[in-house]
């Protein structure tokens, strides 16, 4: 019974940290504009937590340069299991516009997995909040899957 | 008055029950300040969801002394609430709760992360600066009851408040830092929203981060137990007297902005020391 309260409260508790892999700050404002009192993230018990040791969800914007991918999958690695990642904005998901350049890596998904992507330049508020509850949905069928294992 | 099986038995049901009330309160607590906010806020058992979540994370620690520290600060947090549930003595419960305290910041320490460093001392300045007045608001008390005992501070038959009403201020200066409410969160914030992020709690993760906020909701019980020694001869008032103190607490908490450790020492001390100075001198005259 007690782990059962546990997977729910997975659920009702995703605690995120943020993280600016070079973005222009549109996809930042956007992701910070959610704990406003408009957006309120935290009806869903999402707290913006800023540190990795304690989160459970990552969120990612900006182009993963070869500089920022070790900071990148060194906030990752910090992070206790079961966690999930969103990639937020053109940028985080592909590199967008600079996606030629010679120092961009791409995507974030070429550093570390991503279990959901959050597209537009910039993601709207609405979206990255969405995209929280789609990383939610998809750790519930994680769990299911788990429980049928066993 | 009672029998002393049925106050061990009390004490018992304290430790089990002061967790739950504890994050009551709490969850109640982040849905008043929301809502102050114009905001939604979570739901009540949010604090229950968030700590059943972190107990069943992976357990990743920098080192043993971490676990220790956090084991013994929920520890010593219970061992505070059973002893005041068995009215046992006032200055032991200070003590035995100030090792709770301490042990959060050693935890902290030993680990050689700038934030944590940080964090533990600022919460060491905190516990510096509450713990002289916690001890002069105990001592204010056994002057009126003449003991130390809670059992002896219940059989009084006025309430405390009316000699003591100075000596409340003083507990609800203590009570502010103990529940890490603006002006007084400096060594770390609920939200997060500052320079050093988690402060004392970042390097607790997991499970050990949900003992630490279990300790938590066991020190809120037991300051707010301190409170309701002010009054212990009718729940009518009682009740609405703690209702008061905190939704008090809550909007210094909303209308004040962070300030610094360097404000919150000699503020604190002038007005507490001054306010039991003032208090003891009329208790010493009348």
């Amino acid at each position: 019974m007690f782990k059962k309260f546990i997977e729910k409260s997975q659920l009702k508790s995703p605690w995120i940290v943020h993280l600016d892999c070079g973005s222009c700050n549109g996809c930042d404002i956007e992701t910070l504009a959610c704990l406003t009192p408009m957006y309120d993230i935290e009806r869903f018990g999402i707290l913006n937590i800023g540190n990795p040791k304690h989160a459970d969800v990552l969120i990612v914007t900006g182009t993963v340069n070869h500089r920022n991918k070790h900071i990148l999958r060194n906030v990752y690695n910090q992070m206790p299991e079961p966690k999930m990642v969103v990639a937020v904005g053109a940028c985080g998901l592909t590199g967008g516009v600079f996606r030629d350049a010679p120092n961009v890596v791409g995507g974030v998904d070429k550093v570390i997995p991503v279990d959901v992507y959050v597209p537009g330049c910039p993601g709207k508020p609405e979206a990255i909040i969405d995209g929280v509850i789609e990383a939610l949905a998809k750790l519930a069928e994680l769990q299911k899957e788990g429980r049928k294992k066993k | 008055m009672y029998s002393t099986q049925n106050i061990l038995l009390f004490g018992l049901l304290s430790i089990l029950l002061a967790p739950i009330a504890g994050g009551l309160i709490t969850g109640l607590d982040r849905k008043l300040t929301a809502r102050f906010q114009s905001r939604t806020g979570p739901p009540l058992m949010q604090p229950f969801y968030d700590v059943a979540k972190l107990w069943g994370k992976e357990r990743t620690t920098t080192n043993v002394w971490i676990a220790f520290s956090a084991w013994v600060y929920v520890t010593a947090s219970a061992t505070t609430v059973f002893l005041f549930f068995i009215q046992s003595d006032l200055l032991l419960i200070l003590f035995v709760q100030a090792v709770g305290a301490v042990f959060l910041c050693i935890g902290a320490f030993a680990v050689p992360s700038p934030f944590s460093q940080i964090g533990a001392q600022r919460e060491l300045l905190q516990i510096f600066t509450y713990e002289p007045l916690l001890t002069l608001v105990v001592i204010s008390m056994a002057a009126v009851t003449g003991s130390f005992k809670i059992s002896d501070v219940l059989a009084y038959d006025s309430p405390l408040l009316l000699e003591l009403p100075l000596m409340f201020i003083v507990l609800g200066y203590a009570l502010a830092i103990k529940l890490r409410k603006s002006p007084f969160d400096i060594s770390a914030s609920a939200h997060a929203h500052q320079e050093l992020v988690r402060g004392v709690y970042t390097e607790y993760s997991g499970r050990y981060l949900a003992l630490t906020e279990i300790a938590h909701w066991y020190e809120v019980v037991f300051v707010l137990g301190l409170c309701a020694l002010f009054w212990t001869t009718n729940w009518m008032i009682l009740v609405p007297l703690l209702i008061v103190t905190y939704l008090v607490e809550i909007i210094v908490d909303n209308g004040a902005a962070r300030m610094t450790w360097r404000w919150m020492l000699p503020t604190v001390w002038f007005t507490g020391l001054g306010l039991s100075l003032v208090n003891l001198t009329w208790i010493y005259l009348g």
